[in-house]
């Protein structure tokens, strides 16, 4: 049982993910490189907020568990907001790294473009968000023992891979909306982000009652794959065409020579 | 920031690097250079700005491509290197850490210790064991350094087979005896019955073919699979005889003493690299990692003149440490990483020292080793990678040899501390309540 769960948490969890590594992104080694600096980003707004909630912790009254959540929840929206902090950040950091290349050469077209980085950062941020939600549980779920033994949801591996998908997935078009509202000026597409990112994590205070945080959660990201979709420049027309392969500029392209 | 005519000129004198046969220096620790090929004068040099911050080295091309191309494919190639370390980096952690989490050998703690860390840590008071880990440090670097200040002579006074034979001794030590350790306590752990005759077998064949890939010559791939399993078993040795502060104390003093011996004028190493380009020859040819097909002999006649200022040198030392008992000639491996020219093809090899590996290891093995927590793992990986391509980006822009583990050893000690006391409370407690960030 053990090693079925760890197998099926760890493709729920990490396989659309990886797909979307594999197909999209191991190919080209510098988008390779700007997810594992996405991956870095993340990390260092991570560490940031838990050295914040550490120094309020010891500067609080341990044996108080109501303080003690207080202060964690504290440390939940912090860390939400330092993430995208860091997200705006890394995305400045892109701007200007383009600009000087664009500075450099006389070419117009860069060797990645914009979007790509949004994609590539957003994947990022969410292959270290959900490593680092998962990763321990996942290694706990493949040793013995029973789940919920003294009375807790028995259900805690299998919504932890439910939840750890769809903040990878969010992450990802997060990335995307993120970018592109920076890019077109548009403050509120931003807020968005920012509130939806909170909403997400504030749903999961409610969890040992997983229908009232993984369901909404999943409507969150349903909304917001349209809306990263609709961003990144398709249209319904566009999965019209790809879906009944009839876009002539993706069979164009890979149309193999003979 | 224009790259001058004179150091134009100054590489021209160079000739490039040319792989002999014979493998010249062998064991010194550490001695993670990087450096950059200088381009050849055929091609034209272009000035790279110094304000530049993408990630990814930057490196000159052809000049047959215009500017703009130029750049566009100078980037993607530069991108194309950091991957290509970046995957054997990877795998040799990914092995390292695999071995500490299911062979409890490595984690268990002995009371043989390696001799160049005399000082015994007691758990019990932290002054002593402060005390006894700086001495220990004290003692490990000035073995390495005397080591490495031994093999500069040497190589200065060509004493060439006693370095050779140093440099097969070190391999034979570990590709035998260090890897049948390594596949006893394997057999051990998963309960796997063996003969004697079996194991003799598969020990003979890969230990033969190890050292004929390694010193001689033998398909790309095996000879990097090879290298990469050697500075694993390498990286295991350490992680289990030395002492627990010892071990991050030596992490860092080791990048600092890369830093020095690199960067110094005096340093040995950088007089290592420059006796070498002096000398057109290459540098440790068996204890570098290569990621691109080099070991053509001949290689110097035409291509020389073409590479002669296209020329990358990365170094770094490998190093290969003879076993726990107290043996008193203790072979190492010099680490050095260099990259050859390839003017076949436009894939331009990278080298990076065994020495980096090694170290790299030890650290992210270590970070797996204690307590099992493997958000720790994660975060000194992720660290080590970026600081990786920090350094190879500089490579990119500074052009001369710069050591390798300083920034990537620095990144992942601060990733280590913080991430085990101040990041693992916190995920843990947010686990515990299943919230989520």
């Amino acid at each position: 049982m053990t090693v079925a769960v760890f197998f099926g948490c760890t493709f729920i969890a990490f396989g659309p993910a990886v797909a979307l590594f594999l197909f999209t992104i191991a190919r080209d080694p510098l988008r390779v490189i700007f997810l594992i600096a996405g991956a870095f980003f993340w990390l260092v707004s991570l560490l940031l907020s838990s050295l914040v909630w550490f120094i309020t912790v010891q500067i609080s009254n341990k044996n108080s568990a109501s303080q003690q959540r207080g202060l964690l929840i504290f440390g939940v929206v912090l860390s939400v907001l330092l993430q995208e902090a860091f997200r705006y950040g890394y995305y400045r950091l892109l701007k200007k790294a383009n600009e000087g290349l664009l500075a450099l050469s006389q070419e117009d077209t860069m060797p990645i473009s914009m979007r790509q980085l949004a994609y590539v950062s957003g994947l990022g941020f969410g292959f270290m968000s959900g490593a680092f939600s998962v990763v321990n549980i996942l290694s706990d779920s493949l040793g013995p023992g029973t789940v919920g033994i003294h009375g807790d949801p028995q259900h805690y591996f299998i919504s932890s891979a439910f939840m750890t998908l769809a903040i990878i997935l969010l992450h990802m078009f997060w990335g995307v909306v993120f970018f592109e509202s920076c890019e077109r000026q548009r403050w509120w597409a931003l807020g968005a982000v920012v509130i939806s990112h909170l909403v997400v994590s504030c749903l999961t205070f409610v969890n040992p009652h997983y229908q009232g945080s993984l369901i909404p959660t999943y409507i969150i990201l349903s909304v917001m794959a349209a809306w990263a979709y609709l961003c990144a420049g398709g249209s319904l027309r566009n999965l019209k065409l790809c879906l009944t392969c009839k876009d002539k500029d993706f069979l164009l392209a890979n149309h193999r020579p003979r | 920031m224009n790259t001058s005519d004179s150091e134009e000129d100054s590489y021209n004198e160079r000739s490039a690097l040319v792989q002999s046969e014979s493998p010249t220096i062998p064991s010194y620790n550490q001695d993670h250079d990087m450096s950059l090929p200088q381009e050849t004068d055929t091609k034209r040099r272009r000035p790279v700005s110094s304000g530049l911050s993408e990630p990814g080295p930057v490196e000159r091309e052809q000049a047959s491509t215009p500017d703009g191309e130029e750049e566009e494919l100078t980037l993607k190639y530069g991108a194309k290197h950091v991957i290509m370390l970046f995957i054997p980096v990877t795998l040799c952690m990914v092995v390292v850490v695999a071995t500490i989490k299911s062979v409890s050998f490595y984690t268990e703690k002995s009371s043989q210790r390696l001799i160049y860390t005399p000082f015994e840590e007691d758990p019990n008071s932290v002054g002593q064991r402060l005390l006894y880990s700086l001495l220990n440090t004290i003692v490990m670097i000035s073995v390495i350094v005397v080591m490495t200040i031994i093999l500069v002579v040497l190589y200065k006074y060509r004493c060439y087979k006693f370095i050779h034979g140093w440099l097969i001794l070190s391999s034979l030590m570990l590709l035998f005896w260090f890897s049948f350790m390594y596949l006893g306590e394997v057999f051990k752990t998963y309960n796997v019955a063996m003969d004697y005759p079996t194991l003799v077998m598969i020990i003979w064949n890969f230990g033969v073919v190890g050292m004929i890939c390694i010193h001689w010559k033998g398909p790309l791939r095996l000879q990097q699979a090879y290298l990469i399993v050697i500075s694993a078993l390498m990286a295991l040795i350490f992680i289990k005889y030395l002492p627990e502060w010892s071990a991050w104390v030596i992490l860092g003093a080791i990048s600092i003493y890369d830093l020095i011996a690199v960067l110094s004028p005096k340093g040995p190493l950088r007089m290592l690299v420059e006796t070498a380009q002096e000398r057109n020859e290459p540098i440790f040819p068996a204890l570098i990692y290569s990621s691109a097909m080099v070991w053509m002999v001949g290689m110097a006649d035409s291509s020389n003149t073409d590479s002669a200022d296209d020329r990358r040198r990365n170094e770094g030392g490998a190093r290969a440490q003879e076993g726990v008992e107290s043996e008193d000639d203790a072979a190492q491996g010099g680490r050095r990483r260099y990259s050859a020219e390839e003017d076949l093809e436009e894939d331009r090899g990278v080298k990076l020292g065994l020495g980096d590996f090694i170290f790299y290891s030890v650290l992210v093995g270590k970070a797996a080793a204690t307590g099992g927590d493997w958000n720790t793992t994660l975060a000194c990986f992720v660290a080590i990678l970026i600081g990786l391509c920090l350094t190879l980006l500089l490579l990119a822009i500074f052009k001369k040899a710069l050591p390798a583990l300083p920034i990537s050893i620095t990144f992942g000690l601060v990733f280590y501390f913080s991430t085990d006391n101040l990041v693992r409370p916190f995920m843990d407690s947010l686990a515990a309540h299943q919230y989520y960030i």
